[in-house]
């Protein structure tokens, strides 16, 4: 039972990784850049969804929209201002701008809110049911996340399927020149796979604080960086992907601490990740693209 | 070679501005005595930094209201940091500090002890009570000496309570492996358990980089039928435990020590969690003897809060530092090494009393006699569990 | 010695004496200070580490700047030199009383063990490229730190203990422990000296000058600016990235050496992704390859802040802007040259007033 309880919550860590997992893949995919800021946009929406709840006192379904709104907008600006005048320049540059923005969301959100770690409200309470004659405890904070995760990546794949501004993100991720010729306006196009990426953050922010309970201006870094282990390991730009990939990499840290050492599971996740770099480095469902010379 | 000409200067002129003090110039005769600390002001432990600050000053505030010997007081942020105490350290030397408050947390005190060692400066923790600030595996720091009571009281003390009054039968720990308070305390605390029959069925740790998510370890602990918690931990990330483990139904007795003081004044924090938890203290604030009335009321008076022991502890360490100072006949224009000799020679003769004990005395090595006293959190307030 | 001193003095190099120079006079100014008038022991306190994070960042700029490879694991290889060093001098304090040669042996070894670890992990790394090359160095810095924070080490009358994960090490009477898992090192020797870290500094210059500025540093930057040409007239890729890599880890771990030896307390978690990322902006912020512009982003950068206390909280807020200012500017052709003729306006005034100031 203990396994199955083990397996349960490590799926629902699995699943926050997987929301974050896919906003990195998206913007990857298309705009071939390693948004580094990312995790830090979770942290500006665990700030927002607190003060919406505790200052403002607004209600839960008003807090959770204002948090993916602001973090929206909050991905685009970081894309306009900062990315977007680097798109003909090298990985390199680009990579130490992404690093500058998390920095600068950090210190900023440390100056304003402070490093002391903050309580966040309680949005469900005493929410656990027993099974098996008491012997393993659910809580439905943990389910929540797992089905949340699920509907994300189904709402997902059906929006880059079906939808005219999917197909204008598969046909950017495959050749911009081309989409460009083809009428299909790359700017938009990345903007909004910037927006998605940034509202999927919020999410993540709400379900990661009803989970842990306090935060602090770090909150962002691990999971951000561990999200983006879990992008490779289900192969970059896959949407399903990036879902189990999330999953096993949740599942594999939780078995980790469980059963070998809560202070070696950092060094097994990024073992993972090396692993599967350098035997399969299109990650488990990615294509395999060729460099062109 | 222009440029380099100019930047040659620049650096010149920010260098002059980094040269000492101790140039002979004429320096106006000191009238205080000069007492530095450090302790984490900001970051997650900054209810204690900011408690032992109130506390020193309150008693500060007193002494020099008698107008006898004045004291000055200055305390650097050091965020509960090793490195970032070291850098504190360097400022108050060079604010002429002559005795010191130390750190306020062990983490911290443990990166400087050694240099209040060499440089010969008096130094008395209000509560780093880890054995690494007074001597390490090699050596004893003469001039280091602890206001609180040690980690190994505290391991050993919470092992026999919890046995003498039965409180669990299975008992699980999580720690912070990162942390010399933690790990000395849970240590201590195991060995003790060995001794004297208590069953360990479950050891989980933690450490700053995975201090958020406790759900692993308390899935551990409640797998192993663990029907007591104890956390040798400070009230941060044990304010999670107690949060998680309310989510995932699991409740036994959770057990603290001192660190788990300052947990009801937590912002935000849902006090009702902490109902019925232990925690040791040598300090309650509902006690009706003189010294903690009038400790109390004027904390409230200049504060608008209850003190907690960290305040209580500081409170004691000042007064303690001033009837040495005072027996000692320390003059203002005194240097830290005179102090320092004329501090230990009267701290380990002396008893002191104060809110945090009474009949207080120190070891050779610095440590105090002190028990640990335990409390359980009812209705929100600390009461006596004798 | 002529032929060395030409060498030195090379006018193509000016940059290169520049530097020499630079080191040199900055530490004879500083030695004289403390010898006349003193200095703040705030700022003496920073003299030892700012030494090793100019090393430290010399060496990143080598792989960063000159090979063009973006390392996020830079504070890994300081970590294994820092906590070698801590052993190493630990061990032989007893049969060694000499405090510089001891020092010496514990950077000398520090940085060895720094490099063994840096062909290790170059061999995975440099497979990759660009962005997963970062995130994998990144990887590494992660997972150095993870096992260090489960070494525990100690030495008694009877030899070594040691044991992985869990504390189990007992010492007879009189032994010690070296290392305490994710508690670190407590109670070391502090052995590191101001001079210590100016030879080092002068150390690492003379290393990464000689390799840029001899065929190796040509092969390596051809193979920085255009990878596939350079791999199609026969350059091999692998082995000079590789050789600019190990040795960049050397110095690193010699760095991290001499930082760990000037705490008595350290712990493995000080060296972490946040400690690469600030080597990275002095790296940045100096300039890519430019040796001399590194030295003084990292004084400027390190010690300012330090001094201005007050300003300590605003430090990285403010690095993070001018990093992302920087990369934008000298990256992105339209505002390149927006800023190109506002100093050329700027530049034109002045002179003109100054020249007007002359009549």
């Amino acid at each position: 039972m203990a396994f199955l309880s083990y397996l349960i919550s490590g799926m629902g860590l699995g699943s926050v990784y997987a929301i974050i997992a896919l906003g990195y893949t998206m913007v990857y995919g298309i705009a071939k850049m390693l948004n580094f800021a990312h995790g830090d946009v979770i942290m500006i929406g665990a700030y927002t969804a607190f003060y919406c709840l505790t200052v403002f006192k607004l209600s839960t379904f008003a807090s959770i929209v204002i948090t993916v709104v602001l973090c929206t907008v909050l991905g685009i600006l970081i894309e306009r201002l900062a990315y977007r005048p680097l798109r003909k320049a090298s990985s390199l540059a680009v990579l130490i701008t992404a690093i500058g923005v998390s920095y600068f969301l950090q210190n900023l959100a440390q100056i304003l809110f402070g490093t002391d770690p903050k309580v966040f409200p309680e949005l469900m309470r005493n929410s656990t049911f027993a099974l098996f004659d008491e012997q393993l405890t659910l809580s439905f904070k943990t389910l929540l996340t797992i089905i949340v995760c699920i509907l994300i990546m189904i709402f997902l794949i059906v929006f880059v399927n079906k939808t005219k501004t999917g197909k204008a993100m598969r046909a950017c991720s495959q050749d911009k020149e081309a989409a460009q010729l083809m009428g299909i306006n790359v700017d938009n196009t990345i903007s909004i796979t910037f927006a998605i990426g940034s509202g999927l953050a919020a999410i993540a922010a709400i379900l990661l604080c009803i989970t842990y309970s306090t935060f602090t201006p770090t909150l962002g870094s691990m999971p951000g960086i561990k999200a983006f282990t879990a992008a490779v390991f289900g192969g970059i730009g896959s949407i399903p992907g990036a879902f189990i990939g999330g999953l096993l990499l949740g599942i594999i840290e939780t078995l980790t601490k469980a059963y070998l050492s809560t202070q070696l599971s950092d060094a097994i996740v990024f073992m993972v990740l090396i692993i599967v770099l350098l035997i399969k480095p299109s990650g488990l469902l990615g294509k395999r693209i060729h460099e062109k010379v | 070679m222009k440029k380099f000409i100019t930047l040659l200067l620049v650096s010149l002129l920010a260098l002059s501005t980094l040269a000492g003090c101790n140039n002979g110039g004429k320096k106006d005769e000191p009238k205080t005595i000069k007492i530095g600390a450090s302790g984490p002001l900001t970051g997650g432990a900054a209810i204690y930094g900011q408690a032992v600050k109130n506390g020193a000053m309150l008693a500060i505030a007193e002494i020099n209201a008698k107008n006898g010997l004045q004291l000055d007081f200055k305390m650097e942020d050091d965020e509960a940091d090793s490195t970032k105490a070291d850098t504190a350290y360097d400022v108050l030397l060079d604010w002429g500090m002559q005795v010191s408050l130390f750190t306020v947390t062990s983490g911290a005190g443990t990166g400087v002890a050694p240099r209040y060692d060499e440089d010969h400066i008096f130094a008395l923790t209000p509560s780093g009570s880890a054995t690494t600030l007074v001597y390490s595996d090699t050596k004893v720091y003469e001039t280091t000496f602890q206001m609180c009571f040690s980690d190994p009281n505290q391991g050993v003390g919470a092992a026999d309570y919890i046995k003498d009054h039965n409180l669990g039968t299975k008992v699980a720990i999580i720690y912070k492996s990162d942390c010399v308070y933690s790990t000395g305390i849970m240590q201590k605390f195991v060995a003790r358990a060995d001794e004297i029959g208590l069953e360990i069925v479950f050891q989980g740790a933690f450490d700053d980089s995975s201090a958020t998510d406790f759900t692993t370890q308390l899935q551990g602990a409640k797998a192993a039928g663990a029907d007591l918690l104890f956390l040798p931990i400070y009230y941060e990330p044990a304010s999670s435990i107690l949060k998680q483990a309310s989510d995932m139904g699991y409740a036994p007795i959770f057990f603290g020590v001192d660190g788990m003081d300052g947990i009801l004044t937590m912002k935000g924090f849902d006090t009702s969690l902490a109902e019925g938890v232990y925690l040791l203290t040598p300090f309650a604030a509902d006690a009706t003897d003189d010294l903690t009335v009038h400790f109390v009321t004027e904390y409230q008076k200049a504060y608008g809060e209850i003190p907690n022991q960290f305040a209580a502890d500081a409170y004691d360490a000042v007064y303690a530092l001033y009837k040495a100072l005072v027996a000692g006949n320390v003059t203002y224009d005194m240097n830290a090494k005179t102090i320092a000799d004329i501090m230990i020679a009267q701290f380990t003769t002396m008893t002191f009393d104060g809110v945090t004990g009474t009949n207080v005395t120190w070891s050779a090595n610095g440590e105090v006699s002190k028990a640990p006293k335990a409390v359980v959190i009812t209705n929100g307030v600390y009461v006596n569990a004798e | 010695m002529k032929k060395m001193c030409e060498k030195i003095f090379d006018k193509k190099h000016i940059s290169r004496t520049i530097s020499y120079l630079v080191v040199i006079a900055g530490f004879i100014i500083i030695q004289l200070m403390m010898n006349t008038v003193g200095i703040k022991s705030l700022f003496r306190s920073l003299l030892v580490p700012t030494c090793c994070y100019i090393v430290a960042a010399l060496s990143l700029n080598l792989v960063v700047g000159v090979s063009g490879e973006l390392s996020l694991g830079h504070s890994g290889f300081m970590s294994v030199g820092a906590f070698v060093g801590i052993i190493i001098s630990g061990l032989l304090e007893p049969y060694l009383a000499i405090n510089w040669l001891r020092l010496l042996i514990a950077m000398f070894v520090g940085g060895l063990v720094a490099g063994i670890v840096g062909l290790f992990i170059s061999v995975p790394v440099l497979k990759l490229q660009g962005d997963y090359l970062a995130i994998v160095t990144l990887a590494f810095c992660q997972i150095i730190k993870s096992l260090l924070n489960n070494i525990y080490l100690g030495v008694a009358n009877n030899g070594l203990h040691f044991s992985f994960i869990q504390n189990k090490v007992v010492l007879s009477n009189g032994g010690r422990m070296l290392l305490s898992g994710p508690m670190g090192a407590t109670a070391t020797t502090r052995i590191a000296t101001f001079t210590a870290g100016f030879l080092l500094i002068l150390f690492s210059l003379l290393i990464i000058y000689n390799l840029t500025y001899s065929r190796f540093g040509r092969t390596i930057m051809a193979a920085r600016d255009n990878r596939i040409a350079a791999e199609s007239v026969g350059i091999h890729i692998r082995n000079t990235k590789m050789l600019a890599f190990v040795i960049s880890a050397i110095l690193a771990g010699m760095s991290g050496a001499l930082f760990g030896l000037n705490y008595s307390t350290l712990q493995p978690a000080k060296f972490d992704f946040n400690l690469s990322i600030l080597i990275l902006v002095y790296v940045v912020l100096g300039g890519l390859g430019n040796m001399t512009g590194t030295i003084f982003a990292t004084i400027i950068l390190y010690v300012l802040p330090e001094l201005l206390r007050g300003l300590q909280d605003y430090r990285i807020l403010i690095y993070s802007i001018i990093l992302i200012l920087i990369m934008l500017v000298t990256n992105n052709q339209n505002l390149k040259e927006k800023v190109e003729t506002l100093i050329m306006k700027i530049k034109t005034r002045f002179l003109k007033k100054g020249s007007a100031a002359n009549d």
